[in-house]
């Protein structure tokens, strides 16, 4: 029988040389996982840190420097308006529709069909951004001309609907819509897991009652998930809030302030902006739109800060 | 109540081959031919905590060499938590600490500068859910003591150490052939003698078991307790079981373990031979306990 | 409200005249309409996927041909011209953005996971939540700042949009890994540690190869999030016509900035600039569509079974 000197004696419990040698791997591994984490919170503080130093100088700087001749705040205003205009827009599309995709997958449709829907779902947000603008443009605005001329017609008095409506369809509506669509995948799988994770004691309760479907979802699931829809979407809403290339490419951009949103004058968004702006700029002008985008991170912060802070409320409950 | 406990038994296998000892290490049991011998576990008042929660409190008792030494108890008394300072796997769960001495052979294993990965190289433990390393192959699984811990072994070497322990744990004859797969694929009983062979191929001194056999079936169980009866000549072994007839069947040393009160830390009642705890105990806790009057 | 219900005998008259109640009646149509109306939004959310692949399909395919794969726009003002110089920008940016971010990621989801207590933990969990939410236009417009104090203003290289996109993709595959190494059971760890184990032994052979699919699958969803993205580098790689592989000298494009560009600035020939942006889009969507089956596949093929 061979021996195998695998194990020191209980006589060297306190070798030194075995126990050092360990622990070194130990140090070196467990010391590089804290410098993973310590550089990612560095990368953090320095997008923070270089935003700031580098758009600092447009927040001083008197408006004969900056482009278009205005102060800073009167530049980023209208930008700032155009972007969450448009992301209200999608907010407002695509959370209902989210929701009811969500109710369908998860208490409508056959439980096997559960997962390959999702999936479905899902694949909407795999598809790169610039593709949605290209779409946008060439296929959904000229599918929607009537429809703007339409609602011209016979909601012309809302000022929403103001019109004229556009002849290309590169109008405020159109990307918010393909807006809605970008961010449907995100809120309708928060929403698909709060629903399906509706306690089942109380979905019976209800349908011991006599309730029919639509009203077990309405007594049970709706309010039970109703937190982790409101987070679901704000998160949405904070990913609208930062696309860039859809907007770019659909949007015909005026810099007028206005709510119409059919209409061929429209503000452009901050990540527009930037995007159409940057690769011809220089000087002070990069500067401004750093400072811009400072502000875009400020509102999309603030945002998914607020939507995580509704779901730790939840979880305390 | 340490009685018989401490009484070392003679003429263990093997001829008694003294190895090399540092100064100052005194005991003087029998070794096997590989150098090394079942030794003894001697703990001293040791408190168990996790967090603030005195979870086992003041236990003292020796454990003999080569003999099983059972801790029975009801849930929650902390028997488990005992069974795992003994290895230095209590303190692996944040905020748990050690209180007490716990020394092997003589020597401290909570003494400062004392490695527990050193530690649990020594003392071996089986879990309660076998456990074998899913992606690796029963020969790897058996072997993983060995490649884990940073030796070159030789293969031929460790082909030995391999079928040395897979024989030593009763498996041998039923994997020869199909060592290279995975170990996920035995059954639940052969998946725990696997877990045991490798607990074995590092040779330790000491063998810990957590309810080994509380997931398996009737017939695995009685072929764990055979293995557990033979093993008991090569190592010492400390089993913690919540089976009262498992205790009594397959121990040489019994250790009651009891709770005042739900939220009062558990503590060692009693620990005697076998024979003795089961049929004239001294404590009625301990009476009370093994005929069923509670637990 | 008539009964239906022929017979006469009590007890069967009762439960027919409940459903012929009104109460009822309107209930359930109610239940139906909102049925339909949840079926029937799920089915236009459908449309635009339906659509989006159709038309990239359709549109994508008459700018598909050999010159499109093989040669790069060096020089071209007329219709000829192709996007190889886009493609091998895509793999190469892409690849150093990866190489960059698996294993920052998979070391930080190890912190996470196996190591990391107290207050530097809570920041990471914290901060990598607030990463996940930076507008991919901003993690473009840090690359290029960074990159300015080092080498001055107008700076174009390749790698700084690897580093953009790193920027993206160091949450995404924390926050994957993380789950898969949650996913590990402790008592593996435990049977490890038994054995004599040092941590960081247990954690590189045991833990990682056990959640090995799933980290792969992880990084590869992640890959396929970035491997489209256009605005991160339309200010940092900028455009160019022709190949470069180096990502240290020189502006670098991939195929969504192709696409943009082909789309921006068609030049005279529109339909066949339309025509190759649209067939860059179709060959997008086939990369990002295969790293997603793949993964999956990957996944399903080779993860640990833990009975």
């Amino acid at each position: 029988m061979s021996q195998v000197d695998t194990t020191t004696n209980a006589g060297q419990l306190l070798a030194a040389a075995s126990g050092g040698r360990r622990r070194l791997g130990d140090r070196v591994f467990s010391r590089t996982a804290v410098v993973a984490a310590v550089t990612i919170l560095a990368l953090l503080a320095g997008v923070a840190i270089f935003l700031v130093s580098e758009g600092y100088p447009a927040f001083t700087a008197a408006a004969s420097e900056l482009p278009e001749g205005k102060t800073f705040l009167d530049y980023v205003a209208p930008l700032a308006f155009g972007t969450v205009l448009a992301s209200a827009i999608a907010a407002v599309v695509a959370v209902p529709l989210a929701i009811a995709a969500a109710l369908f997958i998860t208490h409508i449709a056959p439980p096997r069909l559960a997962q390959t829907l999702g999936y479905l779902v899902d694949l909407l947000a795999a598809i790169p951004s610039i593709i949605y603008g290209l779409w946008g443009i060439f296929v959904l605005g000229p599918a929607a001309v009537p429809v703007l001329k339409w609602l011209e017609e016979k909601l012309g008095w809302i000022p929403f609907f103001e019109g004229p409506a556009s002849a290309t369809g590169r109008t405020m509506l159109v990307a918010g819509i393909v807006l809605a669509v970008m961010i449907l995948p995100i809120v309708s799988a928060i929403a698909r897991e709060a629903f399906a994770q509706t306690p089942r004691k109380l979905a019976e309760g209800a349908q011991a009652l006599g309730a029919t479907r639509w009203e077990m979802i309405r007594m049970t699931v709706l309010p039970f998930g109703k937190s982790s829809v409101i987070s679901g979407a704000m998160l949405g809403l904070g990913r609208a809030l930062g696309e860039t290339m859809a907007v770019t490419i659909i949007l015909s951009v005026s810099g007028a302030v206005t709510f119409n949103l059919i209409s061929q004058a429209n503000p452009s968004t901050i990540a527009a902006n930037i995007a159409l702006d940057f690769p011809e700029s220089s000087g002070l002008a990069i500067n401004a739109l750093i400072a811009t985008g400072l502000v875009l991170f400020a509102i999309t912060l603030v945002t998914n800060m607020a939507a995580r802070a509704v779901i730790a409320r939840q979880n305390h409950e | 109540m340490l009685g018989a406990a401490t009484k070392r038994s003679a003429a263990e296998e093997g001829k008694p081959e003294m190895s090399e000892r540092p100064a100052g290490v005194t005991s003087t049991e029998p070794v096997t031919k590989a150098g090394r011998g079942a030794k003894t576990i001697e703990a001293r008042d040791v408190d168990l905590f996790y967090g603030d929660f005195h979870a086992v409190e003041g236990v003292t008792m020796t454990i003999a060499p080569n003999k099983v030494t059972a801790l029975i108890g009801s849930s929650g008394c902390g028997k488990t938590t005992f069974l795992r300072s003994l290895n230095r796997m209590h303190e692996l769960t944040p905020g748990a600490r050690v209180e007490g001495h716990v020394s092997l052979d003589g020597e401290d294993i909570y003494a400062k500068g004392v490695d527990p990965v050193e530690v649990r190289r020594l003392i071996g433990m089986v879990f309660q859910q076998p456990n074998p390393f899913p992606t690796m192959s029963i020969y790897d699984n058996v072997a993983a003591g060995l490649n884990l811990n940073s030796r070159r072994v030789p293969k031929s070497e460790k082909d030995a150490v391999v079928e040395r322990s897979l024989r030593g744990a009763n498996l041998w004859e039923e994997v020869k052939d199909r060592l290279a797969k995975p170990g996920s694929g035995l059954s639940g009983g052969q998946q725990q003698r696997l877990c045991i062979a490798r607990a074995i191929a590092v040779e330790p001194e000491v063998l810990l078991m957590d309810e080994p056999c509380s997931a398996l079936d009737p017939l695995a169980t009685l072929a764990i307790e055979d293995l557990i009866a033979e093993l008991k000549n090569r190592y010492t072994i400390v089993i913690v079981t919540h089976n009262m007839q498992q205790a009594a069947r397959a121990s040489d040393v019994t250790a009651f373990f009891n709770l005042d009160a739900t939220g009062k830390p558990g503590h060692l009642v009693e620990v005697g031979a076998t024979n003795q705890i089961f049929t004239n105990p001294t404590e009625k806790q301990t009476e009370d306990y093994v005929s069923g009057r509670f637990g | 409200m008539e009964s239906a219900s022929v017979s006469h005998s009590p007890e069967l008259a009762r439960p027919s005249s409940l459903l012929a109640s009104g109460a009822g009646w309107r209930r359930r149509a109610k239940d139906r309409t909102m049925t339909v109306l949840i079926a029937g939004a799920f089915a236009l959310a459908m449309i635009p996927l339906i659509s989006l692949v159709y038309e990239v399909t359709k549109r994508g395919i008459p700018g598909l041909s050999l010159e499109f794969f093989t040669s790069d726009a060096r020089g071209v003002v007329g219709e000829g011209g192709g996007a190889s110089h886009a493609i091998v920008g895509t793999l190469v940016i892409t690849g150093v953005a990866a190489a960059i971010s698996v294993p920052i990621g998979i070391m930080g989801a190890i912190y996470l996971n196996e190591y990391g207590q107290g207050r530097l933990r809570r920041a990471l969990t914290f901060f990598v939540d607030v990463m996940t939410g930076i507008p991919s236009i901003v993690a473009g417009l840090f690359a290029y700042a960074l990159f300015e104090i080092f080498l001055g203003p107008g700076i174009r290289l390749g790698v700084m949009g690897s580093v953009a996109l790193s920027v993206l993709m160091i949450p995404i595959v924390i926050r994957s890994a993380e789950e898969v190494l949650k996913i590990v059971p402790n008592h593996l760890r435990e049977a490890a540690y038994a054995l004599g184990t040092p941590k960081w032994k247990t954690i590189v052979k045991v833990v990682l190869p056990t959640a090995f699919a799933g980290l792969v699958t992880g990084v590869m969803i992640a890959i396929a999030r970035i491997v489209g993205e256009t605005a991160p580098l339309l200010v940092t790689t900028g455009v160019v016509d022709s190949m470069n592989s180096d990502p240290f000298h020189g502006r670098m494009q991939n195929l969504a900035v192709y696409a943009y560009n082909e789309y921006r600035s068609p030049g005279v020939f529109k339909q066949a600039a339309y025509d190759k942006a649209w067939a860059a889009a179709l060959t997008l969507i086939a990369i990002v569509m295969l790293l997603n089956i793949v993964a999956r596949l990957v996944y399903r093929r080779y993860k640990t079974e833990i009975r």
